[in-house]
């Protein structure tokens, strides 16, 4: 048989993944991920008295503790399964992409194991994040006048 | 190729299962199970080597004899270098044979068994096959506690040993013959959907044997394919029909039987070398001797994924091996 023919055969019975629904459920979550952080500005910039960049620090030293924190206790993971890219694509994601592959390898010695393996998903999101930085950097200094 | 016995049981078995097994409907046929994933012991590399030397215990037990009378250990996982089986095997002390052909390790290792047992070159043989969900999960797909969102069409793997004690003693199951799978590609890429990728094989292997054979599926009581999942059973059941003419009857998948698909979060079904051994030595077993099925044809699926090569955008290949057992009367 065709590898095009089996692929028919194989696509009649593997259910479509309910892109709407995920992407809904994404949005209302990232969502309320994004009202939750602004939340913390106004709120440490309220109570402490900070500026509203450096209350944005603490919220995200917040949130990534929060993220980390509960990924430790072990169900972070389920809660990410059903908010799909609503907790992966916000700062939280990040943490817990950093923390899970840290408890993962952690018997296998500071070095060799958290050392090692601690950004094995998170590595891409940084060397994207500066390159894109960088990209965007000129950009903004060639086009837009600096 | 397909090989015949004349002289081949089964005459024990035993099986070790992990936390979501020990709660899904076979859970009372098992002779052992833990309710954690870590068996005790420091990581999940060292449960699945625990589990191993624990299945092999059992059986050594129930069979009332030495590890010094067992003359060949043939086992196999999923983890790299089979570091399970040979960690294992270094606490069996029987001399090992270590086997990979992914999630077909049992009917492999029973083909290979029963072909030194026939030849007259061994009296006896072990074979183990052995998984670990987490430990699995770790090496093929993210860090557990990650994660990540999964296609609601994958399978689950399964935790546990199951072994079995092979010799050319008569005893109330025989090995009655084997045939050796080929492997196929069919161009499926997706990691989650190794269904589709091990019908193919299954479906060539049975096709062979039937062949082989001259028989028909009529011939079978039963015919149980390893780890195909809910979805791998019906793209099976349709590929068979319109490659090979054959009508699959009788049929069904133990990854479909070793978790309540309803209740237990496992998506569409086990999978895993553990699986059909599993299933098969508790179950099935059960069955036959009870007289319910009488001739079975055990078909073991394995996708032979790896990482790099998915990373390398290459299609997963896969195989499968077919054994055949009857109940001696």
């Amino acid at each position: 048989m065709e590898k095009k023919e089996y692929k028919k055969i194989v696509d009649k019975y593997t259910p479509k993944e309910p892109r709407l629904k995920n992407a809904l459920i994404a949005f209302l979550i990232g969502g309320f991920m994004g009202i939750l952080g602004n939340f913390l500005i106004d709120a440490y910039s309220y109570y402490f008295d900070l500026s509203s960049k450096d209350a944005s620090v603490f919220m995200i030293i917040t949130l990534v503790f929060i993220g980390c924190f509960l990924t430790c206790l072990g169900f972070f993971d389920k809660w990410v399964n059903f908010a799909k890219c609503g907790l992966i694509v916000p700062i939280t994601g990040f943490a817990h992409a950093c923390q899970s592959a840290a408890l993962e390898y952690r018997k296998e010695g500071l070095v060799t194991g958290i050392g090692a393996n601690m950004f094995k998903l998170a590595g891409s999101v940084i060397i994207f994040g500066v390159v894109s930085a960088y990209l965007f950097g000129l950009l903004r200094l060639f086009v837009m006048g600096g | 190729m397909t090989f015949k016995y004349n002289n081949v049981y089964i005459n024990e078995t035993s099986t070790v299962v992990g936390p979501y097994e020990a709660k899904g409907p076979l859970s009372k046929l098992f002779d052992k199970s833990y309710d954690d994933f870590y068996f005790g012991q420091k990581t999940w590399e060292q449960a699945e080597i625990k589990s191993i030397i624990d299945s092999v215990d059992i059986l050594l037990n129930k069979l009332n004899i030495k590890n010094t009378k067992v003359d060949v250990h043939i086992g196999g996982d999923l983890l790299n270098q089979l570091v399970a089986t040979n960690y294992a095997s270094s606490k069996i002390g029987v001399p090992l044979i270590g086997i990979y052909s992914a999630c077909s390790i049992s009917t492999l290792g029973i083909l290979l068994a029963s072909n030194m047992i026939e030849a007259n070159q061994i009296k006896n043989a072990i074979v183990t096959a052995s998984s670990h969900n987490n430990g699995a999960e770790k090496q093929f797909r993210n860090p557990v506690e990650y994660g990540g969102p999964k296609k609601e069409y994958t399978t689950f793997t399964t935790t546990g040993c199951a072994s079995c004690y092979l010799s050319n003693k008569p005893s109330n199951i025989r090995v009655e013959s084997a045939t050796l799978g080929t492997v196929t590609d069919n161009g499926i890429t997706d990691v989650f959907n190794m269904g589709a990728v091990m019908a193919p094989s299954a479906a060539k292997v049975i096709n062979d044997h039937l062949k082989d054979t001259n028989r028909t599926l009529d011939y079978y009581d039963l015919v149980l394919t390893g780890d195909l999942g809910v979805i791998g059973k019906m793209i099976l059941k349709e590929y068979i029909k319109k490659e090979y003419q054959i009508n699959l009857k009788n049929y069904d998948d133990s990854a479909c039987m070793i978790f309540d698909l309803e209740n237990q979060p496992v998506y569409k079904g086990g999978s895993g070398p553990a699986c059909l051994p599993l299933v098969t030595f508790s179950h099935i077993f059960d069955k036959m001797k009870k007289g319910k099925l009488n001739k079975i044809l055990l078909v073991a699926t394995g996708a032979l994924m790896n990482t790099s090569m998915c990373n390398q955008h290459l299609s997963i290949p896969s195989i499968s091996h077919a054994i055949s057992l009857e109940v001696v009367k």
